[in-house]
């Protein structure tokens, strides 16, 4: 019998485990959660032999490093980062044979923020409403790796790599991010509107998997007071009282009581996912499709 | 009614007031359950109900606002009884700005039907409406850095039940037993909108049992 779990070495920063999430009960307050980079997700388990669904983990600037108990094929993608399996530097972007007992280290990224660690089988932790995400905003699902701690690793499918190395885009040098304006544009200026849409924010330190937060210059409301509280998606740029823009993640809250400028296009949030602190940021007008 | 498209695929439905919101509320879960609207996600609000995952929101949206929504009728869920103790520390600030004592507090509160007009702030949290807008109670200047599972608390016209120990800005009044949320029950939320809610004393005010 071979024992199918992934001792933690290094926890790194803040490692997590992400899947697709669990969309559908956002009325009840429950955050969607899953990965924030989902293509980076999807080619690791692509990599690994594994099925879309397979939760994998997601590091933060510095990775982690575990020990599979069984022989294993993993892979690291996301943030591009040094891989090294006891110490042999090995490919970053590819499959990985793991033996029983070696250690997998995830170093920092070189650029960009996150990177996904797929093992074969998946990381099999009790699903919570139909998904293994960690979710940082109401405590769902497993709590983020600790050193030492034990995850149970699923039994591999029949699934095989279909591609031995695979292109990933480069974290970007300067996140554009494509936003349709509303459903409260109207609360903001007309100058706040045009400062949004043509003046550069940068990415802030603060920023974590609940949203993406930026400095830059604050919108002033046409409307004060507040809004009553209104459901929330993904994507939407909501403005806080200090007028700095945050653009919500996938651990954001489902309702709010802050007007929201305007809405990321789905397709630009990955690339928000690798943008570390300093980057810079445009919110492009884009008309709705 | 205002339909406001957000993003690509998601409408926020404007309503006049909070008894509109949860007739559109009941009126869209109708029509998904029937089968003639398709959408990931039907989230209600304080004056809104925001529909996720729309192929033609445009579409909808024209539809919409030409339709009357039938006023919600009679809900025909159970009443969730929950009981509880009026023992929270802000009973007394509470009182003062009912301008009532204490027990009174307890006695309206107890004495009114509540309706979960939305979730939201964490899993399992409801925004409980029925108190009438005279009862309304600002949240505390300073909010609580932890508010214990359980807590019976009042903000705005809002009641609200705190599922886990959070910080907190809402005066507490009261506590209950009841597991508000677990995720190993099906469903793992006691509260959801639409449900009616009593909260049912379980001994005199300022006493905690054994």
């Amino acid at each position: 019998m071979t024992d199918r779990a992934l001792a933690v070495v290094r926890a790194g920063a803040l490692t997590t485990v992400q899947d697709l999430g669990r969309p559908g009960h956002a009325h009840l307050g429950v955050p969607r959660s899953g990965a924030l980079d989902g293509p980076a997700a999807a080619l690791v388990n692509r990599l690994a032999g594994n099925p879309a669904e397979a939760a994998v983990l997601e590091t933060t600037l510095n990775g982690c490093a575990v020990r599979p108990r069984s022989t294993v094929t993993m892979a690291v993608g996301g943030a591009p980062c040094p891989v090294r399996v006891d110490g042999r530097p090995v490919a970053w972007g590819a499959p990985v044979r793991v033996p029983a007992g070696a250690l997998l280290d995830v170093g920092p990224a070189t650029s960009g923020l996150r990177s996904y660690v797929a093992v074969s089988g998946g990381i099999a932790v009790e699903p919570v409403l139909g998904s293994r995400s960690t979710d940082l905003l109401s405590g769902l699902g497993p709590a983020p790796l600790t050193d030492g701690a034990v995850l149970p690793l699923g039994s591999p499918t029949d699934l095989h790599a279909r591609v031995d190395v695979a292109p990933q885009p480069a974290p970007p040098a300067e996140l554009v991010l494509r936003v349709t304006l509303g459903p409260r544009d109207d609360w903001f200026t007309p100058e706040a509107v045009r400062a949004f849409t043509s003046r550069s924010y940068r990415v802030s330190p603060s920023s974590n998997r609940i949203g993406l937060r930026t400095e830059g210059p604050a919108l002033d409301r046409a409307v004060p007071g507040e809004l009553p509280s209104e459901g929330m998606v993904l994507g939407a740029v909501q403005v806080p009282p200090d007028g700095r823009p945050v653009v919500f993640l996938a651990d954001h809250p489902t309702t709010g009581g802050y007007p929201v400028i305007a809405v990321v296009r789905p397709a630009d949030l990955p690339a928000a996912a690798q943008a570390a602190p300093g980057t810079p940021v445009r919110f492009l007008e884009v008309r709705r499709r | 009614m205002r339909a406001l498209p957000v993003g690509d695929g998601a409408l926020l439905v404007e309503v006049g007031s909070g008894e509109e919101a949860q007739a559109l509320h009941a009126e869209l879960l109708r029509r998904r359950t029937e089968g003639s609207l398709a959408v990931r996600e039907i989230v209600p609000a304080a004056r809104t109900v925001l529909l996720d995952g729309l192929t033609d929101p445009a579409r909808l949206a024209a539809e919409l606002t030409a339709a009357d929504v039938p006023p919600a009728r009679s809900p025909a869920r159970a009443v969730v009884e929950l009981p509880v103790r009026y023992d929270g520390p802000d009973l007394a600030d509470v009182a003062a700005h009912w301008g009532v004592a204490p027990h009174e507090v307890a006695r309206v509160h107890a004495a009114t039907e509540f309706t979960v007009a939305f979730c939201g702030f964490a899993p399992g949290f409801g925004y409980l409406t029925g108190l009438p807008e005279r009862y309304d109670v600002p949240r505390r200047a300073t909010p609580r850095t932890t508010v214990p599972a359980g807590a019976v608390a009042l903000a705005g016209s809002y009641t609200g039940v705190y599922p886990r120990s959070s910080p907190g800005g809402w005066q507490l009044i009261g506590t209950t037993e009841a597991v508000l949320w677990d995720h190993a029950r099906v469903p793992a939320a006691l509260l959801s909108p639409g449900t009616r809610v009593r909260f049912v004393p379980v001994g005199p005010p300022g006493v905690v049992e054994a």
